[in-house]
């Protein structure tokens, strides 16, 4: 059996942000007297978050083949500016638009695949382009000026809740009902795998780290529910990125594609003499990242009710920061989902804790900054004791 | 003791969990070459990190005393303020920098910090004289070849005044004649004075040059022979690295060659960067089943270029020619339809072409053939596991598990994972280009025992390599390239490395009718 030390530091760094996560938390709920936690602003930072967090999913892809894309925060921009234009002023119907949107969003991350993969020019150099290429298009698209509102129905991308079926005073009794289901299977999930493992003979963790490890989960899961349920419910963003990150969680660790994906980051010569299509997978992890930064797009749309033509400003680097913070290396071929969500959670809680307690943007830029330094510090730090 | 320039006592150094040297001693003679040999994992590049400072002082136990005096060195800087320079295995040049500026990079001719370009220039001359190295001080290392450059790492530490030069695997990367030119400058520099501590696997370069020779094995000093007076032979050596005779180097075999399985037909490659440069020309070769085809020649003759234009065309352009397999023609110009075709290649350089050194051993063994063990596109991991653990057991793998980075692992061990990975796509023939580069005598007999394997179950195998008693050894027939062309094909049976090596060096077209 593994001991709880060893399993501790093969996972230092999962761990550690964890609780660099939790302290955070714990400092802002202090300082802000409880506000942190309240179900209203709980519900808030999930909305806010929303769409770092599903473009760091895309991202942190980019970022394990050893590139980059600047161009992000540029494409928001321009497919919310492209929704506002023909919901807007060309009355489109809304649901066509998003399709459309999500297809045109591939085709950017087509056009910057094109150029790094195919013709072998750094990602930094085409996406930097291309955040100077949509930003132009967006402030021309929307002439300059802010268009809404939209419709309920897009609005309702990222403002509306899951329906309740049960009507209870003061509390949603679906979202707790999800929880509790989420519970349930999360912790069979693990018992499975565990069984899994034992009937291979792989050595797993004592059973009262099982224990006290689905017992945290459980809380927190039910913890988070309580309290949107106590507010509207789980808002329908929260599903969808839930869906994202379980797909995304599952591509990284254990399908063919995103193990290629690692080895080419890892070594590109030796995944392409072993057969892996280096050029396409490279192509493809751009083409992913165009509908997920467009996803984003519409999110933050319909979140703002219009479309702005600074939309998107500087977010490429909360979700690059993001990344980074949760362990992915510059290098490439190293990375994890959960990180790249911990990183995105950890940044999205100090730019809210920090709002509330008045803190100005300008400070909080110097914080979030430090914060990104210590966590790479942190891993370079881990690395070098290793060797 | 005055003609003892440098004296190691009782050195020992800890790794967490290893002992990698365990009391060892060593000295060296006032002008004279040491090699010091032994298996990978011996000890020798860690003593040699000792003595240079690398490890500093303080992190061994044991003395050092260089010229008589005791040593601590903190670090690089330290040592070779006193004379003793290292030149590592993998070479420390900056590529977009000329000849000069890397000779004295860290060591500038400058006055007030403004570099004295005059004298760099004029004494870089005289360095590039001194190692009979022909070249103008603003070249770009980037535009030399291996042979060179290794030269101008010695030119960089003769401008620090060198008395004590340890050069770790100097010819591991070099051709015969470049290997040849290099001992030859130690020689050089033994008469005037300066000593060398030569690391080397190759053991009849050391046999040339050495006057004495220390080795090492498990991190011990196992003993030190002295060849000015006796004649040591190869075997000898070797004996003393493996602890155990060694009579056969190369494992016998059971022959069962059976018909042509893998043919390449009038095979034109052209340069991927100078197009109308030709790296092969009307290359024909046949691959018969059981049977090992060695592919001889020096560095740079095009066995490389041949073998990875054959894999799905993965080195150059305007590739002309038809491949059959079993008679029948197959599309061979993508390296997935080549691997589908059952052709494996497995490269020279397993650090920068042939692995995933950041990942698990487990990974590295599947990424060739990720279908094998997934369905749907999602990876089966017990079954993954299970079968890269059959791949260690079966190619005796030592690692601390399947799971630990290959990174870590010693240059046989990561060659043998590079080996799994290619036996794991099932190939039908296995092209080897120098399987055994820069791997100890132990671990070479066991890939050798491999290829043996391969071949009783069927396989045709091509085996690249350097080290013509290796070709010799192995092979069952071998063909010989110059220039991009095939010179020569003989069986094995007839060829002897006299043989081999007129055909590789002589200029005129002897066979080509």
């Amino acid at each position: 059996m593994k001991t709880l030390s060893t399993l501790f530091k093969n996972n230092v760094r999962e761990y550690g942000m964890l609780i660099a996560l939790i302290t955070v938390m714990v400092f802002f709920q202090v300082q802000t007297d409880g506000v942190l936690m309240k179900p209203v602003n709980i519900t808030n930072l999930v909305l806010q978050n929303s769409y770092v967090i599903t473009m760091a999913m895309g991202m942190l892809l980019i970022i394990i083949t050893g590139g980059i894309d600047l161009s992000v925060g540029s494409v928001v921009a321009v497919i919310g500016a492209l929704a506002g234009v023909l919901i807007v002023r060309y009355d489109v119907n809304w649901v066509l638009v998003v399709a459309l949107s999500l297809l045109l969003g591939a085709a950017i991350g087509a056009f910057h695949g094109y150029f790094v993969a195919y013709l072998k020019i750094p990602a930094f150099i085409v996406t930097l382009a291309g955040m100077l290429i949509f930003r132009g298009l967006t402030i021309a698209l929307l002439r300059g000026e802010s268009v809404g509102p939209f419709p309920r129905g897009f609005q309702n991308i990222s403002s509306g809740f899951i329906p309740d079926f049960f009507h209870y005073e003061g509390l949603h009794i679906t979202t707790i009902l999800i929880g509790v289901i989420l519970s349930v299977l999360l912790i069979w999930l693990d018992f499975r795998g565990r069984k899994n493992q034992q009937k291979y003979g792989f050595e797993v963790t004592p059973f009262y780290f099982f224990v006290i490890k689905n017992i945290a989960i459980t809380t927190a899961v039910m913890g988070l529910c309580y309290l949107m349920a106590s507010y509207k419910g789980i808002p329908t963003v929260l599903v969808l990125l839930f869906v994202l990150i379980t797909f995304y969680a599952f591509i990284t660790t254990s399908s063919v594609i995103g193990r290629r994906i690692y080895a080419m980051g890892g070594n590109e010569k030796a995944a392409r003499l072993s057969g892996v299509n280096t050029p396409r997978l490279l192509f493809y992890t751009f083409i992913n990242m165009g509908v997920l930064a467009s996803l984003a797009g519409l999110i933050v749309a319909a979140r703002l009710n219009s479309s702005t033509p600074n939309a998107g400003d500087g977010m490429e680097l909360d979700v690059i920061a993001a990344c980074f913070i949760g362990g992915a290396s510059p290098m490439g071929g190293v990375g994890k989902v959960i990180g790249a969500l911990v990183g995105a959670f950890l940044i999205g809680v100090l730019n809210n804790g920090m709002s509330i307690m008045g803190v100005g943007i300008d400070w909080q830029k110097v914080v979030k900054g430090i914060v990104l330094l210590l966590a790479v510090l942190f891993d370079v730090y881990n690395k070098n004791k290793n060797a | 003791m005055s003609d003892v320039i440098l004296e190691m006592r009782n050195i020992t150094k800890l790794f967490p969990g290893v002992k990698a040297l365990d009391n060892v001693s060593f000295s060296v003679r006032q002008g004279e070459i040491h090699a010091l040999v032994g298996e990978n994992g011996a000890g020798k590049s860690t003593l040699m990190k000792v003595l240079s400072g690398v490890y500093p002082y303080g992190t061994y136990d044991g003395e050092i005393y260089y010229q008589g005096k005791e040593c601590r060195f903190r670090d690089i800087t330290e040592s070779e303020k006193v004379g003793l320079v290292i030149i590592h295995q993998e070479l420390a040049l900056i590529p977009f920098l000329s000849v000069a500026e890397n000779l004295f990079l860290g060591n500038e001719r400058a006055k007030n910090g403004v570099i004295d370009w005059n004298e760099s220039i004029s004494e870089t001359a005289e360095l590039l004289e001194r190692v009979g190295l022909h070249e103008s001080p603003n070249t770009l290392i980037t535009n030399m070849g291996v042979g060179k450059q290794q030269l101008v790492e010695i030119a960089k530490a003769l401008a620090k005044e060198v008395k004590l030069l340890i050069l770790d695997e100097p010819t591991a990367s070099l051709n015969e004649t470049d290997s040849e030119k290099l001992l030859e400058l130690l020689l050089q520099f033994k008469e005037h004075g300066i000593s060398s501590i030569l690391i080397s696997h190759k053991l009849s370069e050391v046999n040339k040059v050495a006057d004495s020779i220390t080795i090492l094995r498990d991190g011990a000093t196992i003993e030190t022979l002295d060849c000015r007076n006796d004649h040591i032979t190869e075997d000898r050596i070797i004996r003393g690295m493996v602890g155990r005779d060694m009579t056969h180097r190369f494992p016998p075999r059971e022959k069962n060659i059976g018909e042509v399985i893998f043919e390449v037909r009038d095979w034109n490659v052209y340069h991927p960067l100078h197009e109308d440069r030709k790296v092969s020309t009307n290359v024909n070769i046949t691959v018969r089943k059981g049977e090992v085809v060695g592919l001889s020649g020096l560095m740079g003759s095009g066995r490389t270029e041949l073998a990875m234009s054959i894999f799905g065309h993965a080195y150059g352009t305007r590739i002309s020619g038809k491949a059959y397999r079993n008679g029948t023609e197959v599309d061979i110009s993508t390296i997935d339809k080549a691997i589908d075709a059952g052709i494996a290649y497995a490269t020279e350089d397993r650090k920068a072409y042939g692995l995933v050194l950041i990942q698990q051993v487990k990974n590295n063994i599947t990424l060739a053939n990720l279908e094998e063990i997934s369905t749907r596109q999602v990876i089966n991991e017990p079954q993954e596991m299970k079968v890269t653990s059959e791949y260690r057991d079966n190619l005796n793998i030592k690692c601390s598990s399947i799971q630990q980075l290959a990174v870590n692992l010693s240059g046989g061990n990561q060659q043998k994972v590079v080996l799994s990975k290619w036996l794991f796509a099932s190939p039908e023939i296995l092209i080897l280009d120098e399987p055994t580069r820069g791997i100890d005598v132990g671990a070479k007999y066991e890939i050798y025992t491999i290829i043996n394997r391969l071949v009783s179950e069927g396989k045709g195998i091509v085996v690249i390599s350097s080290e013509l008693p290796e070709i010799l050894g192995v092979c069952d027939r071998i063909y010989v390239m110059r220039d991009g062309k095939i010179v020569g094909e003989m069986p094995a049976s007839e060829a002897s490395q006299e043989k081999v090596m007129k055909y590789i060096m002589t200029q005129q077209e002897v066979v080509e009718q």
